[in-house]
């Protein structure tokens, strides 16, 4: 008997327009001092499985078959009272926000010892004793004086080391981990990693870890369940799911994670999955719409210039000069992208990497410093009649594909509005016929043109986004975490049809990221920012087999090392 | 998709169901007055001052030609009620429109352009909504009233009630709208539209605008339910529309006085009328404020 047995469990979400099957005949169980790892595409099932075991199912899902033990007691018939007895006391659960998973209204001690008391019999001091030795196991320094601090008051990381704690209060047998590390930086997400697996290990937890990241998987779970639509398709121990996974949609999605380890021609793509379209043969520049006026010289050197960049936010109004508060987003920053070159650009959230971009497309007014384009200097530029020649000539992708396309339009007048506004098109047919190509040329079709985005899906909406990018021919393109709210197997499409276009037109790329796998794949030269300011720059290879400052040194260590499975794609 | 959920949740809904046909039913009615209703009550070839305080068909005295009765001047009430919610439904739409395109426009830039201009807006907006609605409509009705010449009174006294209601209603579309605003203009496909190069009057009209929608639609409904109570409040004050084209608001006014001598349908049908409209576009607006509401859903 295992500490958690789930036996041919299926959840349902009943609707109007038929019964969607969330999970369907799965069979689980993890044993004491265990990880178990879930792992999955968005829309697999896997946080359902931990709701659906909590009894947390939000309606109208219920499960409609199967049984749920806990040490050998069947609990998922209970009434909701014991149902809420069980959880926090004998089951935790970790949530992927720590920015919204505490009450940013109360004390951490406050949250702690409710939740102690809830379900330990312990006074007000040994409860409050409970939670600092807990503070101090899940690794928050100075455990005594932060307990009474509230939330705002510490980093992502440490609110996840929180959470943890919470998770911990009454000693749960058991502990449900829901994409517990997304929401956070790599070198944050290392530790609370390294926290976890010693926590379930010390004290004989067994644990259910849910993720969409093979590198987290790899590094933590004992064993892997790999979920696709709703069904476990392979189950295993980690070693044997990583090195030689048998069902084709493990390997897909094994062989889809970019290496960080060497750089490869293109990535390897997910066979299983449907809608795997590819740019399918190479254009033909000479003819193609893309390719012809092209208006500027294929001149070299430095396409972009930028220098001494500096860009202050007001992070409090006031009146008086000397009451305001500011935040240097950017600080100092120079550095050149040559004609054709993919130049990259990494570091974790708010190093401000994105600012950088912003400044360059002219969303944002630099406070300092010159940027230049093809010899213009873009900074002295004053009205935006003045800037629109230049303005053609470099695109944006942006990351999330759910809120840059307009929901209100169809995929043909978003498309088509570029065309239009810089008069590249003399008809409507003419932009019409435009329109088709692009969707053609980003593998979507031209029936696409009359849908609106909401039918899409992520990786479908990214190609809407590049074809939009490049309906003014552009020949800069500035990309800022294209994927990284997409799925690992939708990933490598897109990027592979970036790579393909940037060499098929000779684009210039800026590529944004904090995932050096991908920089790893897709630039030339790489930057790499903390706190605002340029730490080094370095040709791509060189960063990675020599990196000179300490902090890029520290960013490598902790790149996921997820080898394995080379001989099989080999 | 979207379309068809909000079908499916109007016909659960009973009580949608009948304030639809209730409004819709007043709708036709007032647009199709004329063909609608059995008299002109403006006519005065066909008024007989000896039909005049005629009771209700059930009532000693009444007949069946002027099933509500008639009022003081020999009109038959039905009637009257009919021309009286067109009235009424015209100048709250008019003003309601006049309320969505102030209050719209000026939300719109005051949540894009920021700053100064924000502020400006938003604190006309704050003391504005320190008086009543209805006294900000008297104001400006009584300062129409005395600048302008007797003579105008009766032609300007429709636009001049419009502007006075429409006014005293913007505050909440802005509010909502600029909102509405922070929120889209921070959105990638607006600053995609920045980076393309479009101009903000563009990026305001073709991406924000249709974005920000959905919730004036809903207070616009809620907002014609109250716009009608303030045209009634107003005339019944006597300050609203002109006694010869009366609206549901006149019509309780003038029935008011004969309340008490005993001929109480003067001013009870026009009462249950105006109660009727008001309750049912109101009922409308709250289903349509749940309706649009995923969290609701």
């Amino acid at each position: 008997m295992s500490l958690l047995d789930i036996k041919e469990m299926r959840v349902e979400f009943p609707s109007r327009r038929g019964h969607v099957v969330a999970v369907e005949s799965l069979t689980l169980n993890v044993e004491p001092g265990e990880i178990l790892g879930v792992v999955g595409e968005s829309g697999a099932g896997k946080s359902t499985i931990g709701n659906a075991v909590i009894g947390l199912l939000e309606p109208p899902g219920q499960m409609t078959a199967g049984e749920v033990y806990l040490d050998g007691t069947r609990i998922d018939n209970l009434d909701d009272a014991a149902k809420r007895r069980i959880r926090g006391a004998r089951i935790g659960m970790i949530f992927q926000d720590p920015l919204t998973s505490l009450d940013p209204l109360q004390t951490i001690e406050r949250q702690l010892v409710d939740t102690i008391q809830m379900h330990l019999d312990l006074d007000q001091a040994q409860a409050r004793a409970r939670a600092v030795e807990l503070l101090d196991a899940v690794g928050i320094p100075d455990p005594n004086i932060r307990i009474e601090q509230y939330p705002h008051q510490f980093s992502g990381g440490m609110r996840q080391r929180v959470v943890i704690a919470l998770a911990l209060c009454a000693d749960p047998e058991m502990i449900i981990a829901d994409e517990p590390t997304t929401a956070l930086d790599v070198s944050v997400q290392a530790q609370i990693l390294d926290l976890m697996k010693g926590l379930c290990r010390d004290r004989n937890v067994g644990m259910i870890l849910i993720t969409h990241d093979m590198g987290v998987i790899a590094e933590t779970a004992d064993r892997v369940a790999v979920m696709y639509r709703g069904r476990v398709v392979e189950t295993g121990k980690t070693e044997q799911i990583m090195g030689t996974p048998v069902h084709d949609y493990t390997k897909s999605l094994i062989s889809a994670v970019p290496r960080p380890e060497k750089r490869l021609h293109r990535f390897p793509l997910v066979t299983y999955i449907e809608d795997a379209t590819e740019l399918g043969d190479t254009l033909d520049l000479a003819t193609h719409w893309l390719g012809q006026t092209r208006d500027y010289e294929g001149e070299d050197g430095d396409l972009l210039q930028a220098d001494n960049l500096h860009m202050r936010f007001v992070t409090r109004h006031s009146f008086f000069a000397k009451h305001r508060l500011y935040l240097d987003a950017v600080d100092d920053v120079s550095f050149s992208i040559k004609t054709g070159e993919v130049f990259g650009l990494v570091g974790e959230s708010g190093s401000g990497k994105s600012t950088v971009a912003r400044m360059i497309t002219g969303i944002y007014t630099p406070t300092g410093g010159t940027i230049r384009f093809a010899g213009a200097d873009l900074t002295a530029l004053k009205s935006r009649k003045e800037a629109a020649p230049w303005r053609r000539q470099m695109q944006m992708i942006f990351q999330d594909p759910f809120s840059s396309l307009n929901g209100r339009m169809r995929v043909r007048d978003i498309i088509a509005e570029p065309i239009h506004f810089h008069k590249m098109a003399s008809s409507k047919d003419e932009a019409e016929q435009i329109v088709h190509d692009l969707l053609d040329v980003v593998g979507l079709g031209a029936q696409a043109a009359q849908k609106f985005p909401h039918e899409f899906s992520g990786g479908q909406r990214q190609r809407i986004s590049i074809a939009r990018a490049l309906a003014t021919r552009p020949r800069f393109l500035i990309c800022d975490e294209p994927t990284s709210a997409l799925d690992v197997s939708i990933q490598a499409q897109v990027l592979n049809l970036l790579k393909d276009l940037q060499q098929e037109l000779g684009l210039t790329m800026l590529f944004i990221s904090h995932d050096l796998p991908v920089i790893r794949q897709i630039c030339d030269r790489v930057g790499v920012m903390r706190h605002g300011k340029l730490l080094e720059v370095a040709e791509t290879e060189n960063l990675f087999e020599d990196p000179q400052h300490d902090y890029t040194k520290h960013l490598l260590d902790l790149m996921p090392k997820f080898v394995g499975f080379q001989e099989l794609t080999a | 998709m979207l379309d068809s959920d909000i079908w499916y949740s109007f016909c659960r809904s009973p009580v949608t169901i009948a304030s639809a046909l209730l409004t819709i039913l007043f709708f036709i009615g007032a647009l199709f007055a004329p063909y609608v209703a059995p008299f002109n009550p403006f006519d005065l070839a066909s008024i007989d001052i000896m039909d005049a305080s005629l009771p209700p068909f059930w009532q000693e005295g009444g007949s069946t030609k002027f099933w509500l009765g008639t009022d003081d001047q020999g009109r038959d009430m039905w009637s009257t009620i009919i021309f009286g919610a067109r009235v009424s439904l015209f100048v709250g739409f008019a003003s309601v429109i006049f309320s969505i395109i102030m209050g719209v426009g000026l939300g719109l830039v005051s949540g894009y352009v920021g700053g100064r201009l924000d502020a400006l807006i938003m604190r006309i907006a704050d003391i504005q909504l320190s008086f009543p609605a209805i006294l900000i409509a008297l104001l400006i009705d009584g300062v129409a009233r005395s600048v302008l010449p007797r003579s105008m009174h009766e032609e300007v006294a429709f636009y001049v009630l419009i502007f006075a209601i429409g006014i005293s209603g913007w505050v909440q579309y802005a509010r909502t709208v600029r909102g509405s605003t922070l929120v889209e203009k921070n959105k990638e496909y607006v600053q995609a539209a920045r980076v393309i190069g479009i101009g903000p009057a563009i990026i305001l009209l073709r991406h924000i605008l249709p974005n920000v929608m959905g919730p004036v639609l809903v207070i616009a409904t809620i907002h014609l339910a109250i716009a009608v109570i303030t045209e009634a409040t107003l005339s019944f004050l006597g300050v609203g529309v002109p006694p010869t084209t009366p609206s549901l608001g006149t019509l309780i006014r003038v029935g008011n006085d004969y309340l008490f001598s005993g001929e109480w349908w003067i001013t009870i049908f026009p009462g249950i009328a105006l109660v009727l409209l008001v309750l049912a576009i109101n009922l409308l607006g709250d289903w349509l404020r749940d309706a649009l509401n995923p969290k609701l859903r």
